[in-house]
């Protein structure tokens, strides 16, 4: 495990990450903090599992893995009387470009997770659960083991939790590199021992899910969150943030910052805040572009990132999305061919090649960008890439065809005279980064 | 070909699911498989399959689907460094240039001494703490400037002349001679 970094002051909002070193990750420091005391109560008072679900629907909180669905809503899909197995999932696949949010609540409050997920088992009736943690950070991995391991002595999992009748197992899947898992039925594909390539849906993971059952899916940051809305109240929690923007919300800012990291804020910060936080622009120099929400959310420009607030209904109004909360920030010196083109080449490399469209177009959107960039890009070259954009978007089974279109349209939109610089003169108009 | 150790590391992943899923457990199969022979083969994938009641070809699938997976022999030491654009706006394009040059290849190669594989990797959840290098799948280092990446090289080109790291190595450097 590396040593913790300096990042440890999530900032003076922070709930989720509040009080934490790096180094009181076990669960008797997470007991400490109060943890657990919210599946106590549950299970003391036997709480309907109705209940449970009315107060997280209260709370306004929705998913912080990038869709931002209501979490309430999604849980109450789940057919409660369904006989037979049914599955409560958590999404630690973080490998949205910008993102590293749940990399640092599974390392350093692992516990919070784990709490979460036995409540969603308990609300949705499921008495099995799976976290699917991302490829690439395996001593993350471990670590996860060791708490589930501390978990399951201290009688928060297993047969008749805390002599309640409720029993619920946990599990960690380790991931082997594949961006595509983060959808949520490649993940489910992928623990099923397939390639991770995303269902058609209907039917939805709710009626059709792991192993065919019945399965809900969040992000870790969503079930993270729950301990502490059924601790303080779904009104708390809602009021932390805005009215249907509930809670605090993890942001990972990363890029030509000062002090890149994870920030934890009130949903509904103004940007000029979280940017503040962050140590504003590196070197001092002028802010050009921001993407707010992951690399497949619309670039925005300066101006217009620093009149938003930082929440769901402001980001779209803005013209992007949320996403995941990973705001990726660019200087005044950086080439936005150079920065699509790179984005342009993921999409290419991590389609599942499933659907033509996003197999042949993402191929087709990184060679034009590519050719733009070295001087070879042609004057008909941005009617064709939105053309291509259009051809993928709306016609693919899962999201990422969506993702690799929508930051070229916006790069586009937004940097056109950059772009036609490149085509007329072969070359960029700042300085490119190295 | 598998050891008695990795069988019963691979039976513990198997327990994970339920009784008619041994399925579920290939992921972890193959990286344990990968863990103790430096890559797969078709041998050691066919016995894979065999352990979990696979068809070979649905083995096959997953290892060729997934990234981590090594399906042909690798250096000691396999460096994967991010390159996507959070992290290339933190200085990894610069340390990307300043380890194909300090070791002589380009991704995709091994060095002619077999001790390191050089990869080029898309996004591994950690872009606050770039410039990031994964080493071998299991170790990431972070903040990797410059001088970091030597000092990691000198460790490990150290490790690989005492033998250390993945093997199939020797391989690797007959497959980079060619």
């Amino acid at each position: 495990m590396n040593a913790p970094s300096e990042f440890l002051d999530y900032g003076p909002d922070a709930v989720l990450m509040a009080g934490l070193t790096g180094r009181n990750w076990r669960l008797a420091d997470y007991v400490q903090r109060g943890g657990y005391d919210a599946l106590k109560r549950i299970l003391s008072e036997r709480i309907p599992p109705e209940q449970v679900v009315a107060e997280v629907k209260k709370s306004s909180l929705r998913g912080r893995g990038g869709a931002g669905f209501p979490t309430g809503l999604k849980w109450s899909f789940m057919p409660r009387n369904f006989p037979g197995e049914k599955y409560v999932v958590c999404n630690s696949d973080e490998g949205e470009p910008g993102t590293f949010k749940d990399r640092d609540i599974l390392r350093y409050n692992p516990h919070a997770l784990i709490e979460g997920m036995i409540i969603g088992g308990y609300a949705m009736g499921c008495a099995r659960g799976y976290n699917y943690i991302h490829g690439e950070i395996w001593d993350v991995y471990e670590r996860c083991e060791e708490a589930l391991r501390e978990a399951r002595e201290a009688g928060f999992l297993g047969k008749d939790i805390l002599g309640s009748g409720f029993s619920f197992e946990l599990f960690n899947h380790h991931g082997y590199g594949a961006y595509i898992c983060g959808e949520e039925t490649a993940l489910l594909e992928s623990i099923e021992g397939k390639k991770g390539q995303p269902r058609f849906k209907p039917p939805f993971p709710a009626s059709f899910g792991l192993y065919g059952k019945p399965t809900t899916i969040n992000n870790t940051e969503t079930f993270a969150s729950v301990p502490w809305i059924i601790r303080n109240g779904g009104e708390w929690f809602a009021n932390l943030g805005r009215p249907n923007n509930g809670g605090t919300k993890i942001f990972s800012v990363s890029g030509d910052v000062a002090r890149p990291g994870n920030y934890e804020l009130r949903l509904g910060t103004p940007f000029a805040t979280l940017l503040e936080l962050a140590g504003g622009v590196r070197g001092g120099r002028r802010l050009k572009a921001v993407i707010p929400g992951g690399s497949s959310m619309p670039v925005l420009p300066a101006d217009v990132m620093m009149a938003t607030d930082m929440d769901y209904d402001s980001i779209a109004k803005a013209g992007s999305m949320l996403g995941s909360g990973a705001v990726i920030v660019m200087d005044e010196t950086r080439c936005m061919v150079k920065c699509l083109l790179r984005l342009s080449y993921f999409y290419y490399e991590e389609s599942c090649g499933q659907c033509t469209p996003c197999r042949e177009g993402t191929g087709w959107l990184w060679r034009v960008v590519d050719r733009i960039e070295h001087g070879k890009g042609r004057p008909e070259d941005l009617d064709l890439l939105n053309s291509v954009a259009d051809n993928i978007q709306g016609r693919t089974i899962c999201a990422l065809g969506d993702a690799a279109a929508m930051p070229v349209r916006a790069f586009i939109k937004h940097f056109r005279d950059e772009f036609r610089h490149h085509i007329d003169h072969g070359r960029c108009v700042v300085a490119p980064y190295q | 070909m598998l050891s008695n150790d990795s069988l019963a590391k691979i039976d513990a992943a198997i327990a994970k699911y339920p009784a008619d899923q041994r399925q579920s457990a290939v992921m972890a199969a193959l990286a344990i498989a990968q863990d103790e022979h430096g890559w797969l083969s078709v041998p050691l994938m066919d016995e894979v399959a065999r352990r979990l009641g696979m068809p070979p070809i649905a083995v096959y699938e997953v290892a060729s689907f997934y990234a981590m997976y090594n399906l042909g022999p690798t250096g000691r030491f396999k460096l994967t460094i991010c390159t996507n654009l959070p992290c290339a706006l933190q200085g990894a394009s610069d340390a990307a240039a300043h380890l194909r040059e300090r070791l002589g290849v380009g991704f995709g190669e091994t060095t002619a001494d077999g001790a390191f594989t050089l990869k080029e990797g898309e996004c591994m959840g950690a872009c606050g703490d770039a410039p990031v290098v994964l080493v071998n799948n299991k170790r990431m280092c972070v903040k990797m400037v410059p001088d970091a990446l030597d000092g990691l090289v000198a460790e490990l080109k150290a490790a690989a002349d005492r033998g250390e790291g993945a093997t199939g190595a020797a391989e690797a450097k007959e497959a980079s001679g060619r």
